[in-house]
């Protein structure tokens, strides 16, 4: 253990838990005395302290530079296969634009769902928590014919399929009767059963309308699944731990959902929604998940060079309130103090009459009001009030 | 500027509305005539010109003020509405307050209690600094369920409105067939719409009728009769008595002047309990009884060439209001009808609503004589160039200066050329002491044509003088300490140079003046990149600061050495670029031998004045240095280095030696090379300066040394290679002719969620692409090392391999939209192809190089793809400004302080520490880490090999590295300041 000396000297320093750690490490390897660890100490805080932010660095402005600025070399091209060939992700420039926007939903939403150690190496078992995502309509199950004579339709169900996609039951009539079930349900109506995996129905009034009106319902139907995931895609993938693992990429999200169901690995499992991900894990989760979806998108691009402190900014201003809010007349620009700024931004003149009606007062802290008003900005070096004297100073002491 | 007045600074601004009376106060004169100028023109009194409202033509004199055009603000005026008008801006609001108080007593429609509760939220919401709109809108759709009137017990109406001015108040009256209808109920017959047998109604007497009502037997005949309205309370008793619906819906019309007669009843605790402040801003004075006048410097009239005068769009708008106020007055005064004061009242408002704003929508925008809109008040607000944008957050400045730009490698990174005629325009003020007197005296004595000139002196006593070729001798006798005098740029002085778009920080940077002969602004090439600058006609621009903090700020954080690093990646942004590259992979790679001229010959235009130890001699007995030795003359002499390099071989440096290793883009390149990064890093900005012109130099020189060239011939392959290419594309259509075979027998299996088209087409894409790449590979095969093209697209330089392939193999699929091409003609994509032909060449697949050639159809695919590029170009471009502009403006207030956290300027706190850690972006790479090797820091103190203590100090404490205040500050300082060209070779 490092003695307690070398503890109170590093102590003194101004350095992060990290490299004292690391300080701890070295001192023992190296088995320095109090006075070199001292040393040691010391070089490393001086080094340490040389690449810490400066104070008064407009930070915000070099963030929004720094993300804003490689926009320009970005595709305007919206899709790109998720790793595979098989799902389509909306990437890119319209995908940045669609994240600082904080739309609620966003175009192509997707769920990379992890496994549990129960299900994740088993392709079978794999399979039955796809299942229990993927929404299962009539098309997937079998065939759906009208008999127009008789007024009634018929579904004539695939055995094989039933017995794939409800595992957990032991007989085929369990699980027809459980289709039936939905059917009547959803549609009201009576239905018969001519063959055990067959089952036909038809409107209460012979009506030729009537009939095709309930067909189209009748494939509206969610069976089984989450009713907003309409594919789900499984892959062998390496996981961060070295291992291979099963996992399912969605087309269409529920997060919420998806997070209850037996089998789901949730302390992994992600979705491209932020907002899904703010109403499910929380205000910080959102903030971690605008990050992590910045990131992937400037990556995808090629543009791996940003620094993530800048999205890291980006996504903290986004989620500061508590709640998600966006980047522009709707969002963080739009709720702004002072009237001026709002005004300078867009929708010029209602901003300038409500301000009026509310008696507002802009007591001009921000930046784009100085500029307006010419007076110096709060920021950087303007908001150091020092500045070159008129004359020479009379004395050597002042 | 030396007014004698202090200036001015805004502490806040307060908004609000105005009272009539104030328009009235502050008004210089009531304007009653439409006419501006009369025949002679002059003004006339009371017109819309008048001189009391300022004065834009020079001489005139303004008669509020007294003072002359320029200086005279001008002052407003107003007009006397003859009717109350709406302001349209508040349309919105006037149909909440209609809504939501009592037609009788305007009191607000909640009973105490509600409005208690919407006032504590109110509180809160401000406390809160949220929008305050939610909580006054909850109140209003409270406030209108109310069907009476809490207070008063007033029955209340719906308001509807008719957009933009008109409102209506849905009101129960008394239906124009109301004796039909009590005759009918009276007689039991179902009345109106009601249908047989849905009402029960007893027949009933006019007697019974008039006991059980308690009217006049007599005035229920009258009423019957159609001769006598019932009045509202026989109206109810005699509804309450047949039980029938005596009613009409019917709109009633809300004049401006009833609205407003409503609103002055409003309290003010109701008021302030919808969220609006009563003191600044009266509900009543939404509706204008006056209209003020901007004066008339706010809407100048220009006088055109043929002497005519043209009017500003505001002034026209106001000539329109006062006519048809005039004619409002006189028609009423002579008692028209209803129905034209009506007409009129609407035409005032249409004119008052457009003065406001011309694009409401509902509204016909008014119009200049030729058809264009007219540009009114709100037009002069919004938008890009609107007076916010345009002209208030966005400020044109004197001192600056603008022209194309072009190469020149003699500068150094951190100058700028600037030809002598800018150099002679722009200047610095000097306050003559009695150390820069002589050298004031000389500027004045050079007068403003001479380069290092003087323009404009100012006396001690304020006065200011221009420096003419005739009185400058004389006036340079005169200047003594306490003069100030405007001398022009000189070598040394900082200037801010800036190129568009500025997308970053890196594009405005500080410059020092190299003032140069001709007329282009001149640059080291290694700038280019931060600034994204090319020389193909780009135009940059240049501003001299005005005054000593500026110029400290901006030498000290601006100049281009200090910005280096990116702050987006943490890398250097400035490094060396092109020919550059090509020159150190020239100089490095097979690591030449040079005799003493020629390695002397390398480096004379840096500062390495004597070469080091010979590496060797050769067969001749000459002395020779390798190209790797010549270059390590540049390095730190302390610096270790071993990294992977641009070629994937190592690169190592040992004490400032390159043992081993190519020098190439990954090395000291411009986007995040290794050995630039690690000097400005670890050495600081001002030694990185020095190494990046010096690479820059040497390359140059380096390159010039072994020349390169690229012609047609260096892309050519031999003719064996040709066919081995030609039957790689061959054995690529035959892939793909099988493949569409097995499609077409429906034998082919579609990927996982995919079509078997899709399938198809991925798998045409992926065969033909790997069919250009072979073909690539074969082609690299026959290029040699040496070739020039190879070298810069080895070296990092320029060019790709990619591009090598398709100017000498194969040019490949053209894709638009990420697909091969599927549009044109019906099932086909030019008329030379059969329909539904899947085959490559029939969807853009280019098989001829571009040395080769294109075929027709293939230069036409291959158009298509261009244009998609270019296309997508211009779609990004305003995209991407556009999120820029938002992230920048949501974030702009942003600011690390003191104690390490991230805030706005309202001190909210964002971040703790910025990034997590604290950490600067510029000086920690955005791929590492940790940047600090603790293990060895620790090395070094456990070996202790340092000489002395303050070798041991330095090394604990850190190098504090020196301000470099300025290349030129020797030659600068001793005064020898010349209009000649001076390097800092």
């Amino acid at each position: 253990m490092t003695d307690a000396e070398v503890k109170t000297v590093v102590q003194e320093t101004e350095l992060p838990k990290r490299l004292r750690e690391e300080v701890y490490d070295a001192v023992e390897e190296h088995n320095a005395s109090v006075e070199e660890a001292q040393d040691i100490a010391t070089a490393v805080e001086s080094r340490y302290l040389a690449t810490r932010l400066d104070p008064l660095d407009p930070v915000g402005t070099v963030s929004a530079q720094s993300i804003g600025e490689p926009g320009t070399q970005m595709t305007m091209n919206t899709f790109h296969y998720a790793g595979v060939a098989e799902i389509d992700v909306t990437s890119g420039l319209p995908r940045l634009i669609e994240l600082v926007d904080a739309r609620k939903t966003p175009d192509t939403p997707v769920m990379h769902v992890y496994l549990d150690e129960e299900h994740a190496h088993d392709r079978e078992k794999a399979h039955e928590v796809v299942w229990n995502i993927e929404a299962t309509r009539i098309l997937a199950l079998g065939d759906v014919s009208t008999n127009v004579a008789d007024m009634l339709v018929s579904v004539d169900l695939n055995e094989e399929t039933l017995r794939e996609r409800w595992p957990t039951y032991d007989s085929l009539g369990e699980i027809v009767d459980e289709v039936a079930g939905t059917i009547e349900s959803n549609l009201g109506v009576e239905t018969t059963r001519p063959e055990p995996t067959t089952i036909e129905f038809g409107p209460d009034e012979p009506s030729y309308r009537e009939l095709l009106q309930l067909v189209e319902e009748l494939r509206d139907i969610v069976f089984k699944g989450i009713d907003d995931v309409s594919r789900v895609v499984i892959r062998k993938e390496e996981v961060e731990s070295g291992d291979e693992e099963f996992i399912l990429h969605t087309e269409g999200s529920a997060f919420g959902k998806a997070l209850k169901i037996d089998g789901v690995d949730s302390s992994r499992t992600t979705c491209n929604n932020i907002h899904e991900i703010h109403r499910n894990l929380g205000i910080e989760a959102a903030r971690e998940a605008i990050i992590n979806e910045t990131r992937d998108t400037l990556e995808e691009q090629g543009l791996d060079n940003v620094n993530i402190r800048h999205l890291m900014l980006v996504a903290d201003i986004m989620t500061n309130n508590g709640e998600i809010e966006s980047i522009g007349r709707h969002g963080i620009s739009g709720n702004k103090d002072s009237v001026l700024a709002r005004a300078a931004f867009e929708v010029t003149v209602n901003h300038l009459l409500d301000a009026a009606i509310h008696g507002e007062v802009d007591d001009l802290d921000g930046v784009t009001e100085n500029v307006i008003v010419g007076k110096p900005i709060k920021l950087g070096t303007g908001d150091v009030d020092l500045r070159m004297g008129g004359s020479a100073p009379t004395s050597a002491d002042d | 500027m030396s007014t004698g007045e202090a200036p001015k600074q805004i502490g806040s601004l307060s908004f609000g509305l105005m009272d009539p009376e104030e328009y009235r106060e502050m008004s210089a004169t009531k304007v009653i005539t439409a006419d501006t100028y009369d025949d002679d023109g002059f003004p006339i009194d009371m017109g819309l010109m008048d001189p009391r409202l300022g004065v834009i033509d020079p001489g005139l004199e303004c008669k509020t003020c007294g003072q002359h055009s320029g200086s005279c603000n001008g002052h407003f005026g107003h007009i006397e509405l003859a009717a109350p008008v709406i302001h349209v801006g508040f349309q919105k609001l006037i149909r909440r307050l209609l809504r939501g108080t009592c037609r009788e007593c305007s009191r607000l429609l909640l009973t105490e209690d509600e409005a208690d509760e919407f006032r504590d939220r109110l509180d809160k919401t401000r406390s809160l600094g949220e929008d305050l709109g939610d909580v006054t809108k909850a109140a209003i759709r409270r406030a209108r369920k109310a069907s009476n009137c809490p207070h008063c017990g007033e029955k209340q109406y719906d308001i509807q409105h008719e957009k933009p001015t008109t409102y209506y108040e849905v009101q129960d009256v008394l239906s124009a067939e109301y004796s039909e209808r009590i005759a009918a109920a009276m007689e039991g017959r179902p009345v109106g719409d009601e249908e047989e047998g849905e009402v029960d109604r007893e027949p009933m007497g006019p007697t019974d009728l008039a006991e059980e009502t308690g009217i006049d037997t007599s005035r229920i005949q009258d009423i019957l009769s159609g001769e006598f309205r019932p009045t509202k309370e026989d109206r109810e008793a005699l509804e309450k008595a047949l039980d029938v619906d005596l009613t009409e819906e019917d709109m009633n019309k809300l004049m401006p002047s009833d609205i407003r007669d409503w609103f002055e009843d409003i309290p003010d605790y109701d008021i302030e309990t919808l969220g609006i402040d009563a003191e600044k801003s009266r509900p009543e004075w939404i509706i204008l009884t006056v209209l003020p006048v901007p004066p008339v410097t706010a809407r100048p009239s220009i006088t055109l060439d043929n002497g005519q005068r043209s009017e500003d769009d505001l002034t026209h708008k106001l000539v329109d209001i006062i006519r048809i106020n005039q004619r409002f007055m006189e028609n009423r005064e002579a008692g028209a009808p209803q129905l034209i004061i009506e007409d009129l009242w609407e035409l005032l408002q249409y004119h008052v609503t457009t003065f406001m704003d011309n694009e409401i929508s509902g509204t016909p925008p008014a119009r200049h004589r030729s058809g264009r809109p007219l540009k009114t008040l709100s037009q002069r607000l919004k938008g890009k160039e609107g007076r916010f944008r345009g002209s208030l957050s966005g400020k044109r400045v004197n001192f600056s200066a603008r022209t194309v730009i072009s190469p020149d490698p003699t500068l150094s990174l951190n100058e700028v050329g600037v030809p002598d005629r800018v150099a002679s325009e722009m200047t610095q003020t000097m306050n003559v002491n009695a150390r820069n007197l002589q050298d004031a005296r000389r500027y004045v004595a050079n007068g403003p044509e001479t380069h290092p000139g003087a323009n404009y002196v100012r006396r001690p006593d304020g006065r200011r003088l221009k420096v003419t070729e005739k009185n400058c001798e004389e006036l340079a006798e005169k200047v003594d300490p306490g003069w100030e005098v405007s001398r022009h740029l000189i070598d040394g002085d900082i200037v801010i140079f800036n190129r568009q778009p500025s997308l970053h920080r890196m594009s405005i940077m500080a410059h020092e003046v190299v003032v140069m002969p001709y007329k282009t602004f001149r640059l080291n090439t290694v700038v280019c990149p931060p600034y994204n600058a090319d020389f193909d006609g780009d135009e940059m621009n240049m501003h001299a600061l005005q005054n000593e903090e500026a110029r400290a700020e901006a030498r000290v954080l601006m100049r281009v050495q200090e910005q280096i690093l990116s702050p987006r990646f943490g890398e250097n942004i400035i490094g060396a670029i092109q020919d550059h590259i090509s020159g150190m992979y020239l100089l490095t790679h097979d690591n030449p031998r040079f005799n003493e001229t020629q390695a002397l010959d390398l480096l004379r235009a840096t500062s390495v004045d004597g070469l080091p130890e010979p590496d060797g001699t050769d067969e001749d007995g000459l002395e020779y240095w390798t190209g790797r030795s010549v270059f390590s003359e540049l390095l730190p002499e302390d610096l270790n280095m071993e990294f992977e390099g641009t070629l994937g071989e190592p690169v190592v440096i040992e004490d400032g030696q390159l043992v081993e290793g190519t020098i190439a883009e990954d090395e000291v390149g411009e986007f995040g090379g290794e050995i630039v990064d690690t000097i400005t890093k670890v050495y600081g900005n001002t030694r990185s300066r020095v190494f990046i012109n010096e690479v820059a130099t040497l390359a140059m020189r380096s390159i010039m040394h072994f020349g390169i060239s690229v012609s047609i011939d260096d892309e050519s392959v031999d003719s064996e290679a040709e066919d081995r290419i030609q039957e790689a594309i061959d054995n690529a259509y035959e892939r793909v002719q099988e493949l569409i075979e097995t499609y077409e027998a429906g034998e082919l299996e579609s990927l996982p969620g995919r079509t078997t088209d899709e399938t198809l087409e991925m798998k045409i894409m992926q065969t033909l692409g790997r069919a250009r790449d072979s073909a690539g590979d074969i082609a690299d095969e026959r290029l040699d090392e040496d070739n020039p093209a190879v070298v810069m697209a080895r070296s990092g330089a320029r060019a790709s391999m990619l591009n090598l392939t398709q100017m000498s193999a194969c040019v490949g699929q053209q894709a638009v939209r990420g697909e091969r091409i599927n549009r044109g003609y019906e099932d086909r994509t030019l008329s030379h192809y059969k329909k539904d032909d899947l085959s490559a060449d029939a969807h853009g697949f280019v098989e001829s190089s571009y040395r080769q050639g294109l075929n027709p159809q293939e230069f036409f695919f291959h158009a298509m793809g261009g244009r998609e590029g270019l296309v997508d170009t211009a779609v990004r471009t305003s995209k991407s400004g556009y999120l820029q502009r938002r992230l920048i403006n949501a974030l702009s207030e942003l600011e690390s302080q003191y104690d390490g956290t991230v805030r706005d300027t309202s001190d909210t706190v964002v971040q703790f520490e910025f990034g997590e850690d604290g950490t600067s972006t510029t000086q920690v790479a955005h791929d590492e880490e940790n940047p600090i090797d603790v293990d060895d820091i620790a090395a070094r103190v456990m070996n202790a090999e340092f000489t002395d203590e303050t070798e041991r100090e330095s090394f604990l404490k850190g190098d504090t590295l020196q301000t470099n205040l300025s290349e030129h500050q020797d030659t600068w300082r001793t005064g020898a300041s010349s209009p000649e060209v001076e390097s800092d070779d």
